[in-house]
């Protein structure tokens, strides 16, 4: 069954905005299937509203739409477009639910296209709980007792018949939201009504708990002609309880005889069988009983997933890709093995190393959130770690989380020992290891984590090493405790630490008595067969595999695990940069450790090295490639940590100088600068303590804005408004400082924000790519504010103000790629707020917007290029400002309906996790899409619900009578009430939380208001205004916390009352600028 | 920490960490890389005279336990790892696999880098070594390695057989409360398996599928086996090289046409041999369950187990006779065929698995159709 000849069209839908549960795996995913298929002549079209994906770059597809998720905008696409199928596998669970609704609705077999991967009875069965189990006892396969169920009282009749603890599923939830584990009656009944009420069906699935079984997943592919193999399997080192997206995992499983690995693996290709999986790659959950061995069944994914990008990573097997040849019709032994090239896809991978993945949580983000992990995923992001050894894994991944914290100087609590073992949050790793540091035995860490024995042993034994290393020092230590520490994964910085010594002379000692790290290469087969990909990974064995060219060589570090604040646009930059090398020639390599990338796919890039993005493990690449130039600005904060370390041990960094990055970071010397440029900033100082802290707020005059030198996503950050408020943080964030001050800004109230992107080249050159105007005004977080290109509202003279500035800015830091500039334009006065000469979370959306690329420009540039060489890509532009066609709007994404209880207010420490590009030809029409996209969809009737405060008094009264205009009824607080009757709007009153019943809240639940608008007063939130928000994100109704905001939602929804459904390419939209030249 | 020495016949030398039985053996140093199912690699009679090299790189994590052994003893000479475990952690475990081995006289050698030896094997070929615990020159052992026989011509089969006939009736027990292996067929075949070096696990699956089982010596002649009023003969996997195996092959050719024959491993080497063909020595040999095997009547491909360092020239087959039915993807060698007239197929690989996938046990449906066919009065 070769390749089918009747299709010729393919539509994919990605997966949307990263959010917790569906990253940037999804991007991975979506990529290598666009790949794949065009390479074999098809043409795609892709459609995805996360304008930061890879995937979504002009290049990958025939016709990209950055357009809403939602099926009257897929219908348009489809209309225009006619795809003959339409691959359902590779977008994450939205993909799959979408192509589902479309199938539903009609919409599939109206326009004759046909689904290919999964078909619609196949996901049917593998999602509806029901029909699952159904299917499972069909062919004989245990799964747990479990009951679906519509209501609270349905729900604790069931749980008293199967006893506590138990499990709660809600359905069609994505990463598991509003599940939990209910120990006690009380639980049930706080899960079951969170859960009911996030299931988009009212639907939860009570099931018994297999709370400390022993879990596993196996990745299964399977083509047209019933060939399946399993391309990995993965144990989680966190039992049964913990949600393996939260669990740290390990590949291959490491505790299951060949008779149980046998038994798992005929459960999961029936299980593939029975659902009707026709082709692709399927995930199988399984958990085990410690106890007799007694195997259920947990669920199955049909569809690419999490695990799939884990499982194409560990073992070099790309899933995603393969699933798309399979779809169309090939079958796995018609398609060759890409690292082995002679033998064929159809074989099941075996590995001669260990891989461990470990989530990173983002919870310091979310004050007042539950840390305990349970069935509901709350990481943000993961690292993998390749090692020869689970021990060299464990604890290479550990090192690759960059959590801030060297080894040994954590803190932990002797008191909480128990605690923190017995009930799993993201602290417990690091527990397990104090505990057996201090005595704790493996059996008894055992009884309270349910971890298997065999990796406690494992973490045991390094634990007894790192005890007895204090007893050598740097110089009498011999040679093979250093091969032994190395081989244990400890690192430099580690040992250095237990000595009190330098990490460099660590390095330089061990190097000295030979111990250096070598490269062994992942090749799908242990060796049996020669690899042709460089896809390598460090340790401390005998003989290196890199095999380094003698090409010009470029070394790009990546951005590591995904978090809040460096994500995926940052991917994107570093995809960028490799292809724009291997463009020109260069041989470009990659450096990162996070598994969900497209930068980690082996075929990105000419070589990979799946590492951790520390000193150490950078300089051991730079040993044995010796490249021509690094470069660090694309990575975030990441890699720019690493730079002035690296470049002061002579590693040649190119573009801009990183003195000049660190000087637009010291508050001295910048300001320093800004003086002699003639260029304003907010009037700020520094302090180190809390007196002084407060002594320049008063200097200053409140509100400030306090936050910690050198931090991206502006975590610690606060605009205070009192100096309580100062002391508290003082206290509270000094752990984010370390040695460094803490920065004080007077803070610019309701100033406008505007972002800006720039290109530089060496020859002082500069051409400005974007100037976005942030719709929120100044104070909340450029990443958590909409923006929108063109500026919409800037007075002319403040644009070329801003033009100004940033050119003058660029030539005095001696820019040589990308530079990002914050500015707040205040009563008329242009200020400078930060400057960052290096990629901005913005370049993929300012990008898309100009239908320039900027990264693969700004690499050029580094490389020595001028803006003049690019003259082709950027319609003749080589300085001013770019133009884009039509009106583009960035919306965050926030993950608020993960963590209850969090107050979802806007500020200046960012906490979205993605973000929506919405395409308009008026404003209006461009907020709509981004706000559908980012799944807050503004009404077109119903009651809009206004409270604001005094300040904000006049401003309402305006979007209230243009809510009005629309046909909306109004709702409002007693004051605003009262400013809006007086000024002639008819409005119901309703009482505030503490005033008394029925208040907003209830108003908010019991389904009367369709849209909240909710200014914060100055001072920290009250209780009340946070149960109004709260209860907004619960209840979907979209919440808008800023008058601008306000402003733009009223645009919005003049515009979806307007305008029709329209969609463009981006391929059609900048078709004039590939014209021009 | 005591060491152990690997030390291969081209003077290169690995220095590791001891476990296992405190003791020097020698043989043909081979590499399997399948990453379950050590304990099945252990006790394969196939394994005697070499030492297994395990690539993945964790072993030992699961102990042993007494079901899961495919013969009385442990047959590899020694055993090669990355990292071994001293503990165990699985409910079925009875035994930690150092103490196993230790019982069994096998020497282990770990933490040495087993990536490079595998890496320098299959640029090389598989080569003659010597595991040793007790001695420390390492020269020495390199001396040793190069005296010890090579393994081509090498009758293994004839030292690891049975020395009596005996009956085999154990079916397949399942491993978990979980597993469903379905009742055996009712018995209806009485099988005669020539043991070369015979697997627990294929006479299991002979009982699986209907069969009373009689194992009888490598050296049985044809006439003691038809005899035994079988009907069908089974040829089993073994050790060594198939060439020397004159009379065992002479046997066989006499049994073909007279009974239906089944074929595994070294089984279908001599089946190949009886036919009138010729084996060859591969150069580093399919050691591992991964490896896809596809059914030329079928065109479905088979994730297979393999134990093998000989194997059928497909050429010297004589097309007239023989059909050939498998094929390897991975380097399109010759995994299965049958003989276009007689009842009589075989497989280089293992459909009984133990260790590996069980794409493959449909083949011992298909040994009791052939022989259901057979029967007289059956309908061809």
């Amino acid at each position: 069954m070769p390749r089918r000849n009747d299709l010729h069209r393919i539509l994919i839908i990605g997966s949307g905005p990263i959010v917790i549960g569906q990253a940037c795996e999804f991007d991975y995913s979506g990529t290598q299937a666009a790949k794949a298929l065009r390479a074999d002549g098809f043409e795609v079209v892709l459609v995805n509203s996360n304008p930061a994906t890879i995937m979504t770059d002009p290049d990958l597809a025939d016709k990209t739409y950055v357009e809403p998720l939602t099926a009257p905008y897929l219908e348009e696409i489809i209309r225009r477009e006619r795809p003959d199928a339409l691959l359902s596998t590779v977008g994450g669970q939205t993909g799959l639910n979408l192509a589902v609704e479309l199938a539903e609705a009609g919409i599939l077999e109206k326009y004759g296209v046909e689904l290919i991967g999964a078909k619609i009875d196949a996901i049917k069965k593998a999602e509806d709980r029901l029909l699952f189990k159904d299917a499972m006892r069909k062919i004989g396969l245990e799964t747990p007792e479990s009951q679906l169920i519509n209501s609270l009282q349905r729900g604790q009749e069931f749980a008293a018949r199967i006893g506590f603890p138990c499990i709660v599923r809600p359905s069609f939830t994505l990463g598991g939201t509003g599940g939990g584990i209910a120990y006690n009656k009380e639980d049930l009944d706080e899960i079951l009504e969170r859960g009911l009420a996030l299931s988009p069906v009212h639907e939860v699935l009570i099931e018994e708990s297999a709370l400390g079984w022993k879990e596993f997943e196996l990745e299964v592919m399977r083509d047209l002609a019933d060939n399946c193999i399993i391309v990995c399997s993965i144990e989680n080192f966190d039992a049964m309880g913990v949600h393996t997206g939260d669990s740290i995992t390990v590949a291959p499983a490491q505790t299951l005889t060949d008779r149980e690995y046998q038994m798992m693996r005929d459960a999961a290709i029936a299980c593939l069988r029975e659902i009707g999986v026709d082709t692709g790659g399927s995930n199988v959950q399984f958990a085990i009983n410690p106890a007799n061995g007694r195997m259920v069944i947990i669920e199955m994914n049909p569809r690419v997933s999490r695990s799939s990008a884990l499982a194409s990573k560990a073992t070099g097997f790309p899933i995603a890709k393969i699933a798309a040849k399979l779809a169309v019709g090939y079958r796995l032994d018609e398609i060759s093995n890409d690292i082995t090239r002679k033998t064929p896809a159809c074989f099941e991978p075996t590995i001669d190393y260990v891989v461990v993945k470990i989530p990173k949580w983002a919870f310091e983000k979310f004050p007042g959130a539950d840390a305990t992990l349970g069935t509901q995923m709350k990481s943000v992001g993961e690292v993998m770690a390749i090692g020869r050894t689970f021990k060299q894994a464990l604890w290479k991944g550990i090192r690759s989380l960059e959590t801030g914290k060297a080894f040994g100087s954590e803190k932990f609590d002797p008191a909480l020992v128990a605690q923190k073992l017995i009930t799993p949050t993201p602290d417990r790793l690091g527990y397990v290891r104090f505990a057996m540091a201090n005595g704790y035995s493996v059996e008894d860490i055992q009884e309270m984590t349910s971890i298997d024995p065999w990796f406690l042993r494992q973490m045991k034994e390094v634990v007894d090493f790192e005890g007895g290393l204090r007893e050598a020092t740097l110089d009498g230590a011999p040679a093979a405790l250093f091969r032994r520490a190395k081989r244990y994964g400890i690192s430099d910085a580690q040992l250095a630490k237990t000595w009190s010594v330098d990490e460099q002379a660590v390095r330089s000692r061990r190097k000295t008595l030979g111990v250096a790290a070598v490269f062994s290469r992942v090749d799908t087969c242990a060796a049996e067969f020669e690899s042709f990909t460089p896809y390598l990974y460090s340790n401390y064995e005998s003989a290196c595999e890199a095999e380094p060219s003698s090409r010009k060589k470029v070394v790009i570090l990546g951005s590591g695990p995904n978090r809040i604040g460096q994500g995926i646009e940052f991917d994107y930059c570093c995809c960028h940069a490799s292809f724009a090398l291997q463009e020109m020639g260069v041989e470009s390599i990659m450096v990162n450790c996070n598994p969900e990338t497209v930068s980690t796919d082996y075929d990105t890039s000419d070589r990979l090295y799946f590492e951790p993005l520390t000193l150490e493990n950078v300089l051991n690449i730079c040993d044995t490639e010796k490249p021509d130039g690094v470069i660090v600005q694309f990575g975030g904060q990441t890699p720019l940590t690493l730079a002035l370390p690296l470049q002061r041990l002579g590693i040649p960094i190119i573009g801009t100088n990183p003195q000049n990055i660190d000087l637009a970071e010291d508050r001295k010397l910048f300001g320093k600068l800004l003086d002699e440029l003639g260029i304003p900033c907010p009037a700020n100082g520094t302090a180190t303590n809390a007196e002084e802290a407060c002594a320049v707020a008063r200097r200053l005059g409140f509100p400030v804005l306090v936050r910690p030198s050198y931090v991206l996503g502006g975590r610690a950050m606060v605009i205070a408004y009192d100096e309580e408020m100062v002391r508290q943080y003082m206290r509270e964030a000094v752990t984010f400082s370390q040695d460094r001050p803490v920065l004080i800004d007077r803070f610019l109230e309701d100033a406008t924000e505007v972002d800006v992107d720039a290109l530089a080249d060496s020859g002082g050159g500069v051409l400005i790519a974007g100037i976005m105007e942030h719709i929120e005004e100044a104070g909340v977080h450029s990443g958590d504010s909409s923006c929108v290109l063109p500026p919409q509202s800037l007075a002319e003279q403040n644009i070329r103000t801003i033009e100004d500035y940033t050119v003058r800015l660029a030539r005095a830091l001696n820019v040589i790629g990308l530079m990002n500039v914050q500015y707040a334009i205040q009563n008329g006065t242009v200020y400078v707020l930060e400057v960052n000469p290096r990629a901005s979370r913005t370049v993929p959306y300012v990008s898309k917007a100009t239908g320039v690329p900027l990264a693969k420009i700004a690499v050029g540039l580094m490389w020595g290029r001028k803006l003049e060489d690019y003259a082709h890509l950027t319609g003749g532009a080589t300085s001013g400002t770019l133009t884009v066609p039509q009106v583009f709007v960035k919306s965050p994404v926030f993950p608020f309906n993960k963590f209850p209880g969090v107050d979802p207010a806007l500020g200046p420490e960012m906490r979205s996790t993605g973000e929506v590009m919405g395409v308009g030809v008026n404003f209006g029409e461009a907020f709509l899409k981004a706000q559908i996209s980012a799944g807050s969809p503004l009404p077109e009737k119903g009651a809009v619900f206004i409270s604001v405060n005094d300040h904000h008094k006049a401003d309402a009264v305006d979007v209230a009578r243009r809510f009005a205009g629309q046909g909306f009824q109004l709702v409002a607080t007693r004051g605003t009430a009262a400013a809006l009757r007086g000024a002639g709007l008819t409005c119901k009153t309703i009482f505030k939380v503490n005033e008394g019943r029925p208040n907003a809240v209830d108003l908010l639940k019991g389904g009367g208001v369709q849209l909240a608008i909710y200014t914060t007063t100055g001072a920290p939130a009250f209780l009340d205004e946070k149960a109004i928000r709260r209860n907004a994100v619960m209840s979907r109704v979209p919440c808008i916390t800023t008058m601008s905001g306000a402003r733009a939602a009223a645009d919005a929804v003049a515009a979806r009352l307007r305008d029709p459904i329209r969609v463009w390419s981006l391929q059609e939209i900048h078709e004039a600028k590939k014209t021009v030249v | 920490m005591s060491t152990a020495i690997l030390a291969l016949e081209d003077g290169t030398v690995f220095e590791g960490r001891s476990f296992g039985a405190p003791a020097e053996r020698a043989g043909e140093v081979v590499f399997n890389t399948a990453l379950t199912g050590y304990q099945e690699v252990f006790t394969d009679p196939s394994y005697s005279g070499q030492i297994v090299i395990l690539t993945n790189p964790q072993i030992g994590n699961y102990g042993t336990s007494r079901d899961d052994n495919e013969s009385l003893r442990p047959y590899i000479e020694g055993l090669v790892v990355r990292e071994f475990s001293a503990v165990a952690s699985n409910w079925r475990s009875d035994t930690v696999a150092g103490e196993f081995l230790n019982a069994g006289g096998v020497p282990i050698v770990s933490d040495l880098d087993t990536r490079a030896l595998v890496r320098h094997l299959r640029s090389r070929g598989v080569m003659r070594g010597v595991l040793s615990a007790v001695e420390s020159d390492a020269q020495k052992l390199v001396e040793k390695a190069r005296s010890i026989p090579t393994m081509a011509g090498l009758d293994l089969a004839s030292l690891v057989s049975t020395r009596e006939p005996y009956e085999w009736t154990a079916p397949v027990e399942p491993c978990s409360p979980s597993q469903r292996i379905g009742k055996p067929a009712e018995i209806r075949y009485h099988v005669v398996a020539y043991d070369f070096g015979i697997k627990h696990n294929i006479l299991r699956r002979l009982v699986q599928a209907g069969c009373r089982v009689t194992v009888v010596p490598s050296l049985t002649s044809a006439e003691d086996v038809l005899a035994l009023a079988p009907d069908g003969v089974f040829l089993s996997n073994g050790p060594g090289d198939p060439e020397p195996l004159v009379a065992q092959v002479a046997n066989i050719r006499k049994l073909i046409g007279r009974k239906p024959v089944f074929g595994i491993c070294l089984g279908h080497q001599l089946l190949g041999l009886a036919v009138g063909g010729k084996t060859y020595k591969l150069k580093f040999g399919h050691r591992g369950a991964n490896h896809p095997v596809r059914n030329e009547l079928t065109q479905k491909v088979e994730i297979t187990s393999h134990n093998h360092g000989f194997a059928v020239d497909p050429d010297s087959l004589n097309a007239n006779d023989v059909e050939i039915t498998h094929w390897n993807l991975n380097d399109h060698t010759l995994e299965g065929f049958r003989h276009r007239r007689h009842p009589a197929f075989c497989v280089q690989y293992h459909p009984e698995a133990a260790p590996g996938p069980h794409d493959s046990h449909y083949l011992f449906d298909e040994f009791t159709k052939l022989m259901r066919e057979s029967q007289p009065g059956a309908g061809k």
